[in-house]
């Protein structure tokens, strides 16, 4: 276990291994800051885990790595290319080597499970429908919907939404795949078909994972590399069972899920007596 | 203090136009790609327009009607009945139907356009596409714009016809007035340049609603009270920035 000045030998890559690279990231939403001197890699061809309490930025870093946000200092190079430097276009080029699964899989509303999959085929080949049919059914299978390939996103349930985005993401091959809670407001049966489809996706197609979770037990399943952010930056970086067996007082309470540490579980507020007894003020 | 309330609305209010106006000609820039795919754009006209037919055939009957009544009441002061047609038909051409037609528009096509994209907004879909290296001005706002311009005009003919054909109901068949002076008198009158004002019209209205419904959905807080503020905000600024270009157009085709 390691702080993030001390990166464990896991974790220490070759520049043409990285995929990711993000180098003294800060970012501010307002006066609130979310992060603060960030750093991590992401490693060629490997699930990588990042965790954290809700609301410690996880989905902000992935809109960082993604370009839909600029960090307001430090670097963000993703196939080594610095974001930053990157016009709107070569950003669009660049999205079409990533897929992203977002947490509520949002699927286009107004087209049906095979057309939302066949949608980046659409737009970005001129492949014959004869092919596209084959693509579409190929993923739909994969993912294990290809049986509701007809059913409007309305009609699908949390779990099969997230599916077909999944089979959305992957329709294009993409070198690297971005995945936005995944597991959560799942059923056990569909959080381990999910497991198994990402942990499927990277040793079949070799596909750069990078996994944004706060479900440390999925997450330590398929991860090879973990992250663990708190407070604006990691707090602790290696394998999941690293970071299971870690000493440090903020990874013990996150992992074992506990109340009481370094990480408040309570928002700031008054002293709790003293606020009951204030019947005028809420 | 009013002073500075003044500037702050004022600042506020220029910000919004400045954006509007960024947020258009960055749309424009992509209709010409949006035509690559014309089902999309066949698609809104059908939403926009053939949707709307129905609200505005009634209301435009029920107008014709209200106009062949109104108008045989003052005509047949002063003994000009017969003139019911001219005065139905350049009524309707130049000023109600454009202006009806444009606020029904706002009403009904307007607050869908801006709760669909506003919800694709809220539930991310807007961002997927921009994942998926789509443009969602391209594939989202442009169709649904130019739908929107290409059904205001034709809403608006088949609003033309229908209350015609309402006045000539209440002014043939109920207050007696000739049918043959009804008919050829309009003819007579009405010419292509009353016709081209209310096309025009329903053109810059239709570029307007659809500009309005486009951006206020485009750019709502992506939650349920942020989509239902955007809708409101789209019948409230279309109705009346309909009523202030009508007065301005107007007064360059007198």
């Amino acid at each position: 276990m390691t702080a993030p000045d001390k990166p464990l030998p896991s974790l220490a890559a070759a520049p043409h291994d990285v995929v990711i690279d993000v180098r003294g990231v800060a970012y501010a939403v307002d006066a609130h800051v979310v992060f603060d001197d960030l750093n991590l890699t992401v490693r060629r061809g490997l699930i990588t885990g990042i965790m954290g309490p809700s609301g410690t930025g996880k989905t902000t870093l992935l809109r960082l790595m993604t370009a839909q946000s600029a960090p307001d200092r430090g670097t963000v190079q993703v196939f080594g290319e610095d974001l930053s430097t990157l016009s709107s276009a070569q950003v669009f080029a660049m999205r079409k080597r990533m897929g992203m699964l977002f947490q509520n899989g949002a699927l286009l509303s107004d087209l049906d499970v095979f057309e939302n999959v066949a949608f980046p085929l659409r737009e970005h080949t001129d492949l014959p429908e004869p092919l596209v049919r084959t693509l579409v059914l190929t993923k739909l299978q994969a993912v294990g919907l290809r049986g509701a390939a007809n059913l409007m996103p309305a009609e699908l349930s949390g779990g099969m939404a997230r599916r077909v985005a999944l089979a959305r993401a992957i329709v294009m091959d993409p070198e690297l795949l971005f995945y936005d809670e995944p597991f959560v407001g799942l059923d056990p049966i569909s959080r381990g078909m999910i497991v198994r489809l990402i942990r499927r996706m990277n040793e079949a197609l070799g596909i750069t994972s990078v996994v944004v979770s706060h479900d440390v037990v999925e997450l330590s399943a398929i991860a090879h590399d973990s992250y663990l952010l708190s407070g604006g930056r990691v707090v602790a970086a290696g394998a999941p069972q690293e970071l299971r067996e870690s000493a440090l007082p903020v990874v013990r309470q996150f992992m074992e899920g506990s109340a009481e540490g370094p990480v408040a579980f309570h928002y700031p507020a008054p002293e709790y007596r003293q606020a009951l007894l204030a019947v005028e003020d809420r | 203090m009013n002073t500075a309330l003044t500037e702050v609305l004022f600042t506020r209010n220029l910000r919004k136009l400045g954006a509007i106006t960024v947020f258009c000609f960055r749309m424009l820039a992509q209709c010409a790609p949006a035509l690559g795919r014309p089902a999309l754009i066949i698609n809104q006209i059908y939403n926009a327009g053939a949707r709307s037919l129905i609200i505005i055939m009634l209301s435009g009957l029920f107008v014709g009607m209200v106009l062949a009544l109104q108008g045989f009441d003052l005509l047949q002061r002063f003994g000009s009945e017969d003139a019911l047609g001219i005065a139905a038909a350049l009524a309707l051409l130049k000023e109600l139907t454009p202006v009806i037609t444009a606020l029904l528009f706002a009403g009904r096509a307007g607050t869908s356009l801006t709760s669909e994209i506003g919800l694709m907004r809220a539930t991310d879909q807007l961002t997927a596409m921009r994942m998926m290296a789509v443009d969602p001005l391209r594939y989202v706002a442009a169709p649904r714009f130019m739908g929107g311009v290409i059904a205001m005009p034709l809403l608006a003919a088949v609003f033309s016809i229908v209350g015609l054909f309402g006045a000539q109901l209440v002014g043939v068949q109920m207050m007696g007035v000739d049918r043959g002076s009804f008919w050829s008198q309009m003819q007579g009158a009405v010419g292509l340049k009353d016709v081209m004002e209310g096309v025009v019209k329903s053109l810059v209205f239709g570029f307007a609603c659809s500009l309005i419904a486009v951006y206020e959905g485009y750019y709502a807080e992506p939650t349920a009270a942020g989509v239902g503020l955007a809708t409101t905000r789209t019948v409230v600024a279309s109705s009346v920035l309909i009523l202030l270009l009508d007065y301005v157009l107007t007064a360059c085709f007198l």
